[in-house]
């Protein structure tokens, strides 16, 4: 049998993902998140801060639940769920770089977890970077500066 | 044909021998023991660390475990031992290599992925069956966590596998092979391999990779011996998986070859269907384990008269599937009959 055939026919038979469900656990994990991460921006502004006031402590105490739930091992049963609507989350990034940072402690704090611990995010950070200079450049040209 | 004579080569790549599998051993994760085969295994170890402080050693420790255990059961000390042949799945084959300081016996460290079983055991019979030992030593070792870090990502990364992703599985299996005598089963013939590759890169589907290999083997083994699929009781395969074992099927009937019940696959012989293991388990030691655990047993039992063990291995790396290769893989036949 000729490689292109055997390709095609396997692409026939392999076994799709299962795309209706799991973008329906997406959404309710994903939603879930969000309305932790609501949960926890109603109560920062009840104790009296304003919206835009509690944004940062908002995030952090994600992350850190991210990172929480990561090094206790539920982490990863969550995305297995709930796919994107895990990772894409603010708590889906503690998770990519709390899972290589436990991962590689075997390696040292340098070339294990100093030296891994980007290794999912860090094209994430690298890219994201890039995206807001192009992005910044833009409004430049557009807006001359202007706020 | 004597213990004493030359291997016949009888076609390119096929090889008689004269030989038997004296004895089996086998140690498990607590994972695999979970499976339908859990009770069949010689030895399960409390965690995924076996004691150890890394999965590295982790996997030594198995198949450290399995080769002492091996020793033990056979009444063989290692001074005993002319030969070992054995492989696992990390860079530069540390598992083999490491766990060889502690056993003192002659090793040659293998490499064909998840073929190994049947690469360690082809060699060995084949140095028994031309005198150069008399005992040898096949073994296999691999580690779920060890690979996944190797291979694919950290543990507590949330990763969705694709359904046609495969599970490394964790364990030592050993095989003692001699000349004829007492034992679980004579080793009568072996294939070995051609690198196949049809140009497949998904890291994810291995088992659709391999099973072009595994149809090569087998029909190459079949001609050589002027065999077809009826003259065996099983083709034990590993580890084509739930995606790669119909493809098998489909090449091998459009040779007219329909082996049916007789084709098992052993990555979907060792967990169950709960574990959600995806397409199947894969691995070095997953046919050995399969081998050891369920073939030998009914092959000794006289259940089973004739089985060929097909294991089969993806041969890429992390780096060459980054570079956008195709994975190149193979596949290697042992025949083994009831001795009895």
């Amino acid at each position: 049998m000729e490689p292109k055939e055997y390709r095609q026919r396997v692409r026939r038979m392999e076994q799709p993902r299962p795309v209706a469900r799991n973008a329906l656990w997406a959404f309710v994990v994903g939603g879930l998140i969000c309305v932790v991460g609501q949960g926890v921006q109603s109560g920062l502004m009840s104790l009296g801060y304003d919206q835009e006031s509690v944004k940062a402590p908002v995030s952090i105490i994600l992350v850190f639940l991210g990172s929480l739930a990561t090094a206790l091992g539920l982490y990863d049963r969550l995305a297995k769920l709930g796919g994107m609507g895990a990772n894409l989350p603010i708590t889906g990034f503690a998770n990519s770089v709390v899972a290589p940072a436990m991962e590689f402690k075997q390696e040292g704090p340098i070339m294990g977890t100093g030296a891994r611990i980007f290794q999912v995010a860090g094209p994430v950070i690298a890219y994201g970077l890039l995206t807001a200079f192009v992005v910044g450049l833009v409004r430049f040209a557009i807006s001359g500066g202007k706020p | 044909m004597s213990a004493q004579a030359a291997p016949a080569l009888a076609q390119r790549g096929h090889l008689r021998l004269d030989a038997v599998i004296g004895a089996a051993a086998t140690v498990v994760g607590p994972f695999e023991a979970k499976g339908p085969l859990g009770h069949l295994f010689d030895r399960v170890v409390k965690d995924d660390l076996c004691g150890e402080k890394s999965y590295e050693r982790a996997e030594q420790c198995l198949l450290r475990g399995a080769v002492e255990l091996l020793l033990d059961r056979s009444g063989v000390g290692a001074a005993d031992v002319d030969l070992m042949l054995a492989g696992d799945l990390l860079d530069q084959i540390t598992t083999t290599n490491f766990a060889g300081r502690d056993l003192g016996v002659p090793l040659l460290g293998l490499y064909s992925a998840c073929a190994t079983t049947s690469e360690s055991l082809l060699l060995a019979g084949l140095a028994v069956t031309a005198g150069a030992a008399r005992q040898a030593i096949a073994a296999t070792a691999s580690h779920h966590n060890a690979a996944e870090r190797q291979y694919r990502y950290p543990l507590e990364l949330g990763v969705q596998r694709a359904p046609t992703a495969q599970w490394t599985a964790t364990g030592g299996a050993a095989f003692l092979v001699r000349p004829a005598g007492e034992g679980l089963a004579r080793m009568v013939s072996a294939t070995v391999g051609t690198i196949q590759d049809y140009g497949l890169k998904d890291p994810n589907n291995m088992g659709a990779a391999m099973a072009p290999a595994a149809a090569d083997t087998i029909l190459r083994h079949f001609r050589a011996r002027g065999q077809t699929s009826r003259d065996y009781d099983l083709i034990l395969t590993g580890d084509l998986a739930r995606a790669g074992s119909p493809l098998l099927e489909e090449l091998l009937a459009e040779q007219r070859e329909h082996p049916g019940e007789r084709l098992q696959d052993a990555g979907m012989l060792l967990y169950a269907e709960e574990q959600d293991v995806h397409a199947g388990g894969s691995g070095a030691v997953c046919s050995a384990l399969v081998l050891a655990s369920l073939a030998l047993p009914r092959l000794r039992r006289g259940e089973i008269r004739r089985a060929l063990l097909v294991a089969t291995g993806s041969l890429h790396s992390p780096r060459s599937y980054q570079q956008g290769e195709s994975i190149p893989t193979v596949a290697h036949a042992v025949e083994l009959e009831a001795i009895s």
